[in-house]
C-alpha cells in the first residue's frame, strides 16, 4: 500500500466528491490552478480537471464567499467554501452563525444548508496573533453547525468526504502543521462517519480526550509516560460538535480518570463542556477531577520561545496526566 | 418601456393591493392588541415590491429582509400560511419557528428572509451561482434598503456578482431612511445606483412609485440576467410611510418630508393610472374586496391555530432530530 499526505488526502476527498456529484463545487481565495492551486495546495489540479466554474477562485471577500455558499446550498448544491485561515472567519461570522447554522430551523425544515467551510490554522509557525487561533469553540457553541477536524491523513479524507455529503453545514478545521502527515492510503471513496470518535490508543488508567493535531501530541506523551507505568487511553473525537458523548463516557467509565486537551485557549474551551459532562455522568466513579490542558489565555505570540510557552506542550500534557494520576482528596 | 399590457397592469395592481391590504390589516390587529409581534410596515413601498415580483417567473428565487412582506405577499405565499407564521403558529410556513423576520417558502421561491441588514445580498449570489452552475434558467432577485448599501456585504456581493456575471437582480428600496437616519445623513453620494458603475455593472435609478418605470426596470433587469448578461442594480426611489417598525416613533421625520411623502403615495397614483388605463372603479373595488375577504379568513384561522409543540425545539436544528 502507498502512503499519502494529509494534503493529498483532502485533495482526493474533494476530487472524488466532485466526480461523484456534479452539485459539489469549490469556492475560495486562490484555489484555482491559475492561482497556484490554493495556498496549501489542497485544491491543486481541480480547476484544471473540473473547470473554473466548479472551482471558483474568488476575490478576497469572505462575506461574499460564505454568502454564496449558503445560497448555493439552499438551491441544492454542495459547496465547499475555503476560508484561507481560520482567523478570517471573524469577517464572515454573520453568514456562518446567523444564516448557515439557522436557516434549516428558522424555515421549519423547508430549506437546508449542506455546505462545508474548510479552513486551516494552528500555532507553532510564527504567524502571530491573527493567523494561528483554533476557534472551534465559537462554532461548537452554535446550534445547527457541525465542527470536524482530523488528526491523520486517512481520517482527513474520510471525514471531509462525509462532511461534503452531510446535509448540515460543517466547519472543517485543518491544521497547517499537519498537512505533511502521512497515512496509508485508505483508498477510493473512504468515509469516516461524523459524530463518531476513535480510540487512537487503548489504555487502562486515564483517558485523554482530544482532537486534531494534539491527538499526536497525546500519543507521543502516552508512549513516554507508559515507561512510568501509566497506561493512557487517547480518544480522538474527530467530530468536535456534536461530539461522541457515548465514546467519551465509555472510556472514562473504564479508566475513571480523564484530562481534556486542545490547542485552543483553555477558558471556555470545548474541554470545559466535556469535563462538565463527565463530572455529571460519572461523579461517583471518578478517582480524580477531570484535568484540562489548553493554550495559554493570551493571543498567540510571535517570538518562537514565547509561542512554545503558549502551546499545550508535551511537558504540560504529561504534568496534567501525572497530577490527575496522583490526585488525593 | 412605454406601457404595460392590460393583463400585466391587472397583475401588478392585484399584487400591490394584496401587499397594502395585508399591511393595513397587520397594523390594525397590532393596534387592537390582538397580537404582539415585531412587524416592519411596508406602507409606501407596495408598488416597488409588487412590480419587482411581477417581473419574475413563479419559480424564480427571492431573498428579502425583515421588511419583506411586500416581496412575500406579491410573490404569492398563500395568505393562510403567511399569517399563521407571523402569529407564530404551528400551521405557518416555518411551523412558527421563523416568524415575521424569517418567512421562508421555497414553493413560491421565497428562499430567505433575513433580519440582518445586507446579508441577503451575498446569499442571493449563491442562489444565482447554483442556477449558473446547473443551468436551470432561474433568476434571483434580492431586495434591501438604502441602509444596507453601506454594509460590507453589499460591496463584496456586487463585485462578485458582476465578476461571475451571475443571473441576479439587486433591488434597493431607497425609502430615504436607514432605521432612523435619513439617507442624506448616512450617505454623501447622490445615489446608490451610480455605485454600480464602480463594479462595471448596469445600474439604474427609477421612481418606484411609477408603475411603468418600476416594472420596466425590473423586467429589463430580469430579462438581462436570464439571458446571461449579468446583474443589474436597481435603485427604486420610494418612501417608508411609517416608523422603522410598528409602534416606533417617527417624529424625527421633518414636516417637509412627510408632506412630500404623502404627495408621492403610490396607491392614489396607481389607482389613477388604472382608471386611465381601461379599468373601472367597480372593477378595482371588487379586487380589493376579494383580497380583504381572503385576509379576514386567513387572520381568523391563524388566530385560532395552535402554537408549535415544545418538541419542535429538537427538530430542524440538524437533519437528525436531537435527543431530549
Amino acid at each position: 500500500m502507498s502512503e499519502i499526505t494529509m494534503t493529498e488526502a483532502l485533495n482526493h476527498a474533494i476530487d472524488e466528491a466532485m466526480a461523484a456529484d456534479e452539485n459539489v463545487f469549490c469556492l475560495g481565495e486562490d484555489i484555482g490552478d491559475k492561482q497556484g492551486g490554493g495556498v496549501f495546495k489542497v485544491t491543486s489540479g481541480l480547476s484544471t480537471k473540473y473547470g473554473d466554474q466548479r472551482v471558483r477562485a474568488t476575490p478576497i471577500s469572505e462575506v461574499a464567499i460564505v454568502g454564496a455558499a449558503v445560497g448555493a446550498a439552499l438551491a441544492g448544491q454542495r459547496p465547499i467554501a475555503e476560508i484561507m485561515l481560520m482567523n478570517f472567519v471573524g469577517v464572515c461570522m454573520d453568514q456562518i452563525v446567523n444564516h448557515a447554522a439557522k436557516l434549516r430551523f428558522m424555515s421549519g425544515g423547508q430549506t437546508k444548508v449542506p455546505l462545508v467551510i474548510r479552513t486551516t490554522t494552528g500555532a507553532g509557525l510564527g504567524f502571530g496573533g491573527q493567523h494561528s487561533d483554533m476557534l472551534e469553540a465559537w462554532f461548537a457553541h452554535v446550534a445547527g453547525l457541525k465542527v470536524v477536524t482530523a488528526s491523520n491523513a486517512a481520517d482527513a479524507k474520510g471525514l471531509l468526504r462525509s462532511s461534503i455529503e452531510c446535509n448540515d453545514p460543517v466547519v472543517f478545521i485543518e491544521n497547517t502543521l499537519s498537512y505533511g502527515l502521512l497515512s496509508e492510503d485508505p483508498g477510493k471513496d473512504h468515509r469516516v462517519p461524523l459524530g463518531k470518535a476513535a480510540v487512537a490508543k487503548e489504555g487502562e488508567d486515564i483517558s485523554v480526550i482530544t482532537y486534531g493535531r494534539t491527538v499526536n501530541d497525546a500519543l507521543a506523551v502516552a508512549a513516554d509516560i507508559e515507561k512510568k507505568g501509566v497506561s493512557v487511553e487517547v480518544i480522538d473525537l474527530r467530530t468536535i460538535a456534536p461530539y461522541d458523548e457515548e465514546a467519551v463516557i465509555r472510556s472514562v467509565r473504564k479508566t475513571r480518570r480523564a484530562i481534556t486537551l486542545h490547542e485552543a485557549v483553555k477558558p471556555f474551551g470545548t474541554g470545559a463542556e466535556i469535563s462538565a459532562n463527565i463530572h455529571q455522568k460519572l461523579f461517583n466513579e471518578l478517582k480524580a477531577p477531570v484535568g484540562r490542558v489548553g493554550g495559554v489565555f493570551s493571543p498567540v505570540p510571535f517570538a518562537s520561545p514565547l509561542e512554545q510557552a503558549w502551546l499545550p506542550t508535551a511537558e504540560k500534557i504529561s504534568s496534567a496526566i501525572m497530577e490527575t494520576m496522583e490526585w488525593r482528596s | 418601456m412605454n406601457d404595460i399590457d392590460r393583463d400585466k397592469r391587472l397583475d401588478i395592481y392585484t399584487r400591490t393591493m394584496k401587499v397594502n391590504r395585508t399591511d393595513e390589516k397587520f397594523r390594525s390587529i397590532l393596534a387592537q392588541g390582538k397580537v404582539a409581534v415585531m412587524y416592519y410596515s411596508v406602507r409606501g413601498e407596495e408598488l416597488v415590491s409588487a412590480a419587482s415580483m411581477a417581473a419574475l417567473n413563479d419559480d424564480d428565487y427571492v431573498v428579502c429582509t425583515y421588511r419583506g412582506q411586500g416581496e412575500q405577499t406579491a410573490k404569492g405565499i398563500p395568505a393562510e400560511k403567511w399569517w399563521a407564521e407571523c402569529l407564530g403558529k404551528a400551521t405557518g410556513t416555518c411551523k412558527g419557528k421563523g416568524g415575521t423576520m424569517h418567512i421562508t417558502h421555497p414553493e413560491t421561491g421565497i428562499m430567505v428572509t433575513t433580519g440582518i441588514v445586507g446579508s441577503g445580498i451575498a446569499i442571493a449570489n449563491g442562489l444565482a451561482t447554483a442556477s449558473q452552475n446547473n443551468g436551470d434558467g432561474k433568476v434571483t432577485m434580492v431586495s434591501f434598503g438604502d441602509g444596507a448599501a453601506n454594509i460590507g456585504a453589499f460591496h463584496e456581493a456586487l463585485n462578485m456578482a458582476q465578476l461571475y456575471k451571475l443571473p441576479v437582480v439587486f433591488v434597493c428600496h431607497n425609502n430615504r431612511y436607514g432605521e432612523h437616519t435619513a439617507f442624506s445623513d448616512h450617505t454623501d453620494g447622490d445615489s446608490i445606483a451610480q455605485r454600480a458603475a464602480g463594479y462595471g455593472m448596469k445600474g439604474v435609478r427609477v421612481d418606484g412609485n411609477d408603475i411603468v418605470e418600476m416594472y420596466g426596470a425590473a423586467k429589463k433587469a430580469v430579462d438581462s440576467a436570464r439571458a446571461g448578461e449579468g446583474p443589474t442594480l436597481i435603485e427604486a426611489m420610494c418612501y417608508r410611510m411609517m416608523g422603522h417598525f410598528f409602534g416606533a416613533d417617527y417624529s424625527y421625520m421633518p414636516e417637509a418630508h412627510l408632506e412630500e411623502m404623502q404627495a408621492e403615495d403610490p396607491l392614489p397614483k396607481l389607482r389613477k393610472y388604472m382608471l386611465e388605463h381601461d379599468f373601472t372603479e367597480d372593477e378595482l373595488d371588487e379586487i380589493v374586496a376579494r383580497i380583504d375577504e381572503e385576509i379576514e379568513v386567513a387572520v381568523q384561522n391563524a388566530l385560532d391555530a395552535p402554537f408549535p409543540d415544545a418538541s419542535e425545539l429538537r427538530v430542524d436544528v440538524y437533519e437528525e432530530e436531537m435527543t431530549a
